[in-house]
């Protein structure tokens, strides 16, 4: 704690905190607001007089009823949960895999394999959407959840290869030596003593892995184009745009409610968040 | 395999029971081949084979649809004298020079303000964090609507504050619209800065700072002398990391701007996409974001280095 005074306290805690925590969170209050906000009231000059932008006396649930009868949205949340789980999955098993052999297994070239993982998980999405465009439209991928499905893991599997190998390596090597001698194989000490106990880090790479996947937009914006085949971000950001007319209403509704699966997860697993982002930058 | 004769459950052990592919698998190069090899698969397929693809690409003149042939240096050559590629680059290199300088610095005091003890410490940091995971596009559209030339409640509150008299157009204005993009990237990154540090910085034993504190050192000069340098190894992991993150910011500048008004916010990523995806021209397109790469190589050699400074040590 501050030492001193209690104006210290006010001045060099408090007060800075307070600021820090509305500003970050004032965006999303400020959705809130938009969304249960009748449009007569939204659409008013920013210097009018009684204006009271903070709050609304008549709170709406037409914009949420808009967006959910008269856009594709529920579709693009099915879409966005089919996508993300799919490739949380195929990432977890590739880097659950790979994390074990990085980290437990002696074999030619393990350090150099480990360093290339390692630098393509540096490797920014922008750099590579343009050649990947065309790939998957060779692939005839395109306009398909696979697109997305099958390139998501590449910037998955390695924070997810790199956080595994942190977990196994605070996994006592005895534990499996211990079954070996017991007559278990590689493989079955592998799958049935190790990875049991590497389940907490499974889970903190896989609501990483989740979260990302939700967030991602260049690729589903490059890849898709059916309105139907949208994911939450490229659909609320495309198609609720008629033209130059922004529905701010609508707009908001749809931030909202396609932020609430990430909110939703976030919230049931805080620790295995923080962990697995702090694990991921420590390497 | 010494241990085989050793091994009561039969079901286990390594009599004749066990396949030839048990067999292979116990030999740990095998192994490891099958472990790795639907990772390296997906990576071969989707960031090898496209990063070739798109060197193939910038040296052609492709484009949607159309094959293209080789035309060497044509289109590097081309983007050198391109004055919207000069705008970006001078855009991205302010954008990311900035951005980072205030996400550091803000970053490191919420860091410094949640490493105290206080009531409801847990609750706080969980929120924090919420401008980090909710998905980019959808607060960035938040911002966009405060934003709003006409609507702005930042606008509303400036001038009920007495701060302005006529409106800011935000977005509208060339100078204001990278201030706006700097604004909500500063926005979006200071809680990932903060948590990251919070962390590195519990890891600091608070032993050292009573005995600084003992020593006579005051508050300034322990930060300065006992946790600064504590703290600098995970700083620059975090720093080289938002580098390229912010370096190759697309999201972001996408949806707040598009690039506009009159390229002033045009980032390497936003101009390769308007001009390989929007106008269809693939090869140049390709050149545009390969820009990328020699910062991202830099990066890679300092974080390469640094690491393995760290190991032998």
């Amino acid at each position: 704690m501050i030492e001193g005074a209690s104006w210290r306290r006010w001045v060099f805690f408090y007060i800075p905190l307070t600021a820090f925590i509305v500003a970050l969170l004032f965006p999303f209050y400020w959705m809130l607001v938009t969304t249960v906000r009748p449009d007569g009231e939204l659409y008013r000059p920013w210097n009018a007089p009684n204006y009271t932008p903070f709050w609304t006396m008549h709170p709406t649930l037409e914009h949420i009823k808009d967006l959910l009868t008269e856009t594709l949205f529920g579709t693009w949340m099915f879409n966005t949960m089919v996508i993300s789980i799919a490739a949380t999955a195929i990432s977890l098993f590739c880097g659950l895999l790979a994390g074990y052999a990085l980290s437990r297994l002696k074999f030619p070239f393990a350090g150099s394999l480990g360093t290339m993982i390692f630098i393509t998980y540096l490797v920014p999405q922008t750099l590579l959407f343009i050649p990947l465009a065309d790939i998957i439209r060779n692939f005839r991928l395109g306009d398909s959840p696979w697109a997305l499905i099958l390139t998501y893991p590449t910037f998955l599997i390695p924070f997810c290869t790199w956080l595994m190998m942190g977990y196994f390596k605070s996994i006592p090597k005895e534990l499996e030596e211990c079954a070996r001698i017991d007559g278990a194989t590689r493989w079955r000490a592998m799958v049935y003593i190790i990875f049991p106990i590497a389940v907490p880090g499974i889970l903190s790479a896989g609501i990483f892995a989740f979260t990302l996947s939700w967030n991602e937009f260049i690729y589903a914006l490059v890849f898709l184009s059916s309105p139907d085949q949208k994911t939450v971000p490229v659909g609320v950001t495309s198609e609720l745009v008629r033209g130059d007319v922004f529905y701010w209403g609508e707009l908001m509704a749809g931030a909202l409610l396609g932020s609430i699966p990430v909110a939703f997860v976030y919230s049931f697993f805080v620790e295995h968040y923080v962990a697995s982002l702090t694990g991921s930058v420590k390497g | 395999m010494t241990f085989t004769t050793l091994a009561t459950p039969t079901a286990y052990a390594g009599s004749p029971r066990r396949g030839p592919v048990t067999r292979l698998l116990e030999d740990e190069r095998w192994l490891a081949l099958v472990l790795l090899l639907p990772t390296i698969a997906l990576l071969g397929l989707f960031i090898a084979y496209p990063f070739f693809k798109g060197v193939e690409l910038s040296v052609t003149d492709a484009k949607v649809g159309v094959p293209g042939k080789f035309v060497g240096l044509q289109n590097f050559e081309q983007i050198w004298n391109d004055g919207i590629f000069h705008v970006a680059v001078w855009n991205t290199c302010v954008y990311t020079a900035i951005t980072t300088v205030l996400k550091l610095a803000l970053g490191l005091w919420l860091a410094l303000l949640l490493n105290n003890n206080f009531k409801g410490k847990a609750f706080t940091r969980a929120f924090i964090l919420l401008p980090f995971i909710i998905p980019t596009v959808l607060s960035t559209l938040a911002w966009k609507w405060m934003f709003d030339p006409t609507f702005s409640v930042i606008n509303w509150m400036l001038y009920q504050l007495g701060i302005i008299h006529s409106r800011i157009n935000w977005l509208g204005d060339p100078n204001l619209a990278l201030v706006s993009v700097i604004i909500v990237n500063v926005w979006r990154g200071v809680p990932f800065y903060a948590i990251s540090l919070l962390a590195g910085l519990q890891t600091i034993s608070p032993e050292l700072h009573e005995a600084a504190a003992i020593d006579g050192a005051r508050a300034w000069q322990r930060f300065r002398h006992v946790t600064w340098p504590l703290l600098l190894p995970v700083t620059l992991v975090i720093v080289l990391f938002s580098v390229i993150q912010t370096f190759a910011d697309f999201q972001l500048v996408y949806v707040l701007t598009g690039g506009g008004p009159a390229n002033a916010t045009q980032l390497f990523a936003t101009y390769a996409y308007q001009i390989g995806i929007g106008t269809g021209l693939l090869s140049q397109g390709a050149t545009i974001s390969l820009a990328v790469f020699p910062v991202l190589l830099l990066v890679v050699i300092v974080q390469l280095l640094y690491i393995r400074r760290v190991e032998t040590h």
